[in-house]
């Protein structure tokens, strides 16, 4: 069967001197829930725009629910974008709509159901992720947590094959962290569908997903079961699973010495 | 001033020139795209009559009163001087085409821009810096025919009538101040101001330039916002930039028209 | 706000806005006169047409009867040639006479008529044979000085005889 998402030799630079993204490789099966992880500035954001189709690959190949990114037309990238769902980091909810109108405006802009129909598949969203009661609300006024989910609803309204979250955990507290890390799964499962998570919370994305990769400066430097990566001797893999303040990355940013900037040269 | 000093000045004074050309390059692309995709606004027309709503009604209070109280003032300085000359029963003519060929729309244009434009432009990048817009690329719809187009039109569709409305208030200023205040002869008002109030040549005309005015300043809201980087600084510069610009481009424009539109009387 | 409280204040925003227009076309402008009459075209030569413009009216007995449509140059007989727009419900002798003259003592030129007693009446494309030219200040001035200097000459060789 064929991947759904399959990335061969990309290499992305939004200019020529400072590559993004080297001589990546990737396959992710469909039902899979596959996490991306990195330092801050690795490229995993930039890796996931790729996957999205907003950034054409400078070299190499991506291939997403069976399109050639590099080939894409605006009719074609929209079509592809119809199978797929994504999580931004904050919501990224429309303020000026209520919570209601925010999961009903992919519906109502693809697929125009009558109204009745349109209510019924709203709040079927809704009820999946917990907040049909909040159906009449503003995003305003919404807690942070409440406001992702609703975007979670947003997202699979259409009922993607190909889910994306882009740093979902940020700033939850850890109700609403295991919450969403349920709702993944459990989503991913009942759509039968495919997610890629980016993110940098290790320990509780190595929880949930079923394949790793690890990426720093561009590549990908480790990949595994979730498993093989908490035992992996790759020291940067190690220093990030572990949270370890020094190793392959250092803490003090480069300076000269430290004598030399307390002006204590004899 | 040593030479290294006056190269590097030079340098910042080129590239600041090529960088508002090729912004000005960019912003007229942003137009021909605008236009060309702004089906979806026609077609759901309610979309534009939202935005006609918060461009045109909200700003109809502060066009009202400051059109009734330039058309005062107007009424209050024009006779002063006029009768110096004995010329005072043609205070209404005064009022009236200084309001319907200059004052109503330039001055419509440049509250306009202050109070919707600016809003625009905070809404479109404050949208930007939130991601909706990328969340609305993402849901397969494009945020520049959704969000920015309506926009648009919605400004283009109200200057106009937000010009009118404060050209007839400013008469109405003037006669209350003229004709009640001060007491000149309610005949003579009316009847001069409509001998000399030309439809073509000083009504149209003024329509003329608010719809002008009215393309320029949202041209300038919507893409400032759309172009604003996405943090708090870069949406409230955005804003500033849209106020200064398009009261420039207002005067400026305003020039150019009444240079073509008003001297032909030179030529016979 | 919901959908038809917007819809109905935009529509009372687009009223107020049509009636401002109608309000400054109609009250305040001109629009009653001249937009919709039938007009026939007359041509008249002047030797010096002063101030007067295109657009400038036309008037017989103080009332605007039609609009002058241009100014040209004859270079021939090196006149003026203005074509007026009449309105067709006012017609005119073939002997008409058409002045220059100013409204007030410094307000804009204007073409008066005076109807001439002849039974056929002006067409379309016709020519007036009778005009009279602007009174020009400057010739004015200079006719004054000049009748004043042929006063003064005669009273200046008394003495000297």
């Amino acid at each position: 069967m064929q991947p759904i998402v399959e990335i061969r030799k990309l290499a992305f630079a939004y200019a020529p001197a400072h590559p993004v993204l080297r001589d990546i490789d990737l396959s992710i099966e469909r039902g899979a829930v596959v996490g991306i992880m990195g330092q801050s500035g690795c490229g995993k954001t930039t890796l996931l725009r790729v996957i999205m189709g907003a950034l054409r690959p400078s070299a190499g190949e991506a291939r997403v629910l069976g399109h050639d990114t590099r080939t894409l037309d605006t009719q074609g990238l929209y079509a592809m974008r119809r199978k797929m769902g994504m999580l931004f980091q904050f919501g990224a909810l429309f303020t000026d709509m209520s919570v209601y109108e925010n999961v009903a405006f992919p519906l109502r802009e693809h697929v125009k159901p009558p109204d009745e129909l349109l209510n019924d598949l709203v709040i079927m969203k809704l009820n999946a992720v917990g907040l049909r009661g909040a159906a009449h609300l503003t995003p305003t006024e919404l807690s942070g947590g409440m406001a992702r989910r609703v975007a979670l609803a947003r997202s699979i309204a259409l009922d993607p094959q190909l889910i994306l979250y882009d740093e979902p955990f940020t700033g939850l507290d850890p109700i609403s962290f295991g919450v969403i890390v349920r709702l993944i799964r459990n989503l991913n499962d009942s759509l039968g569908a495919t997610s890629i998570i980016v993110t940098h919370d290790v320990q509780e994305a190595l929880g949930v997903v079923d394949y790793v990769y690890f990426m720093a400066a561009g590549r990908v430097i480790a990949q595994g079961k979730p498993d093989e990566i908490r035992s992996s001797s790759e020291p940067f893999v190690r220093q990030f699973v572990n949270g370890a303040a020094e190793g392959p990355v250092p803490f003090h940013y480069p300076a000269p010495a430290y004598e030399a900037d307390l002006e204590l040269a004899a | 001033m040593r030479i290294v000093d006056l190269r590097a000045r030079l340098e910042r004074l080129g590239s600041g020139v090529t960088t508002h050309v090729w912004r000005l390059g960019f912003a007229s692309r942003f137009l021909a795209y605008l236009v060309l995709h702004s089906g979806t606004a026609l077609r759901r027309f309610r979309l534009t009559i939202a935005e006609i709503y918060f461009a045109g009604v909200l700003s109809l209070i502060i066009i009202l009163v400051s059109g009734l109280f330039v058309g005062m003032v107007l009424a209050l300085q024009g006779y002063e001087t006029l009768q110096r000359f004995g010329a005072s029963e043609s205070l209404g003519v005064l009022v009236a085409l200084s309001l319907v060929r200059e004052l109503g729309p330039v001055v419509a244009g440049l509250l306009f821009a202050s109070r919707a434009g600016s809003a625009i432009t905070a809404e479109i990048g404050l949208m930007k810096a939130t991601e909706q817009l990328s969340a609305m690329e993402m849901m397969a719809v494009d945020p520049i025919a959704r969000v920015v187009a309506p926009r648009f039109w919605g400004g283009v569709l109200s200057m106009p009538l937000l010009a009118a409305l404060f050209s007839a208030m400013g008469i109405f200023g003037g006669y209350l101040v003229g004709v009640q205040l001060i007491g000149v002869d309610a005949g003579a008002f009316w009847s001069q101001m409509q001998a000399a109030v030309d439809l073509r040549n000083d009504i149209m005309n003024g329509v003329i330039k608010s719809v002008v005015f009215g393309i320029a300043v949202t041209w300038i809201a919507v893409f400032e916002g759309y172009d604003a980087p996405p943090t708090a600084e870069g949406v409230s510069r955005a804003t500033t930039r849209t106020v200064v610009t398009s009261s420039l481009a207002i005067l400026f424009l305003d020039f150019i028209l009444t240079a073509l539109m008003f001297t032909g009387g030179t030529h016979q | 706000m919901n959908r038809s409280a917007i819809d109905l204040w935009v529509g009372v925003f687009v009223v107020a806005g049509v009636a401002a227009l109608l309000f400054l076309a109609l009250k305040v402008g001109n629009l009653a006169s001249f937009s919709s009459s039938q007009m026939y075209r007359i041509d008249a030569k002047f030797a010096n047409i002063g101030g007067l413009k295109a657009r400038a009216p036309v008037k017989s007995a103080g009332v605007v009867v039609g609009r002058v449509a241009d100014i040209r140059f004859d270079n021939e007989t090196y006149e003026a040639i203005v074509s007026i727009n009449l309105d067709y419900n006012y017609q005119f002798p073939r002997d008409t006479t058409a002045k220059i003259l100013t409204s007030g003592i410094l307000g804009e030129q204007y073409v008066g008529l005076e109807a001439g007693g002849d039974g056929v009446m002006l067409k379309n494309g016709d020519r007036l044979r009778l005009t009279q030219s602007a009174v020009v200040l400057e010739n004015l001035i200079s006719q004054f000085l000049f009748n004043k200097a042929a006063e003064g000459k005669p009273e200046a060789k008394e003495p000297a005889k």
